[in-house]
């Protein structure tokens, strides 16, 4: 593969076939993976967290599973993208870290996949598949000639969905 | 509410790395307390980062590093967090332990649980120099530790200096014993209002 394509930490890309997308070390953030089988057009989004109104600072839409996940559909539509022919398939949202309580900052990855899972039903692109949860971390790569999402972690395995 | 971190000034950067110097000094010689030898430190080094950025930090994404997190309560209120990498904290356990840990299978639950204490004196150092010199009361809650790939563990961090703002503040320093060097990163994560008044205490805002 010639064409490797990252996305870093509050960041998004979409691209035309062949490529292939990846975003390293996901945490608590999550990787949405949107898939065009027509074209073959993917893209991939590292959100950080759930949604931009909460939020004073939000320059940075690609921060956001709301403003994120819409602003990379609207980029793959913009591709030629026909909403009939995308899928989504999510991975990440882990919590890292364990507490005696469970604090605020312990619960984001949760709220950052119920948000994305909602932002995805919002705009009717079928969520096929998702690795979500736990309290590991994951690497996660999207190849353009046929939609693949293979997850790696560290000590848990490798996984395609 | 005023305060934006994309807009820290130099002179802000200044005084939090002088932070960082008073705060890491004493955690070097609390290390050095605990193993029992000569510990140097090296000048630390306070910067600002965009979140694209952030992965790069101990050599990349994939990495596989130690963090050691904590809460804090008091007058400041966030969390704080030491992250090292893995062959730095094997180097920091054998010499603690007196027996030679280089992989990571060979992490049992009394090395973990070492490395727990080795990230709850650093970081007590470095909240009680902070305290000292803010006099603010910082009270930090039993460490919690995780072992996986930098990105994954930075994004802790990150997730939180990305509810006020586009940037992570970070305190990179490193401890030297003889030959090895031991890079760690600290991470001090004020909640909002917290940020504000430990600027205030330091005197860099009115």
């Amino acid at each position: 593969m010639n064409n490797i394509i990252r996305v870093g930490m509050a960041d998004l890309k979409a691209s035309k076939h062949p490529c292939m997308i990846t975003t390293l070390g996901l945490g608590s953030c999550i990787g949405i993976a949107l898939y065009d089988s027509a074209l073959k057009i993917s893209g991939l989004a590292h959100i950080m967290l759930p949604y931009s109104n909460f939020i004073k600072n939000n320059s940075n839409i690609a921060k956001f599973a709301d403003t994120g996940i819409k602003k990379l559909f609207s980029d793959m539509v913009n591709m030629g993208s026909k909403k009939r022919n995308l899928t989504a398939r999510i991975a990440g949202g882990a919590q890292m870290f364990k507490f005696s309580q469970m604090s605020e900052i312990m619960k984001v990855g949760l709220r950052n996949a119920e948000a994305s899972r909602k932002i995805l039903e919002e705009l009717e692109i079928p969520l096929l598949a998702e690795d979500v949860g736990g309290s590991y971390g994951r690497t996660v790569e999207l190849y353009s000639s046929d939609g693949k999402f293979v997850i790696k972690t560290i000590g848990h395995g490798i996984k395609d969905i | 509410m005023g305060l934006d971190i994309n807009d820290l000034k130099n002179q802000h950067l200044d005084v939090l790395k002088e932070v960082g110097n008073i705060g890491s000094g004493n955690a070097a010689t609390a290390l050095a307390k605990m193993l029992n030898k000569k510990v140097d430190m090296g000048v630390p080094s306070a910067k600002v980062m965009e979140f694209k950025e952030v992965s790069d930090i101990l050599g990349g994404a994939e990495v596989e590093v130690v963090g050691i997190i904590l809460e804090v309560e008091g007058d400041l209120k966030g969390e704080i967090m030491f992250m090292l990498r893995l062959d730095a904290a094997a180097m920091l356990v054998s010499i603690l332990m007196n027996q030679d840990i280089s992989k990571l299978d060979e992490f049992d639950e009394i090395h973990i649980s070492a490395l727990k204490e080795v990230g709850n004196i650093l970081t007590g150092a470095y909240l009680s120099a902070l305290s000292l010199l803010t006099k603010m009361t910082i009270v930090p809650s039993v460490p919690s530790l995780s072992i996986d790939m930098a990105g994954a563990i930075l994004s802790v961090p990150a997730i939180e200096f990305g509810k006020v703002g586009d940037t992570v503040l970070y305190i990179e320093t490193e401890f030297i014993d003889g030959l090895n060097k031991v890079v760690g990163d600290f991470f001090l994560i004020p909640d909002m209002d917290s940020y504000e008044k430990l600027l205030k205490a330091l005197g860099v805002i009115s």
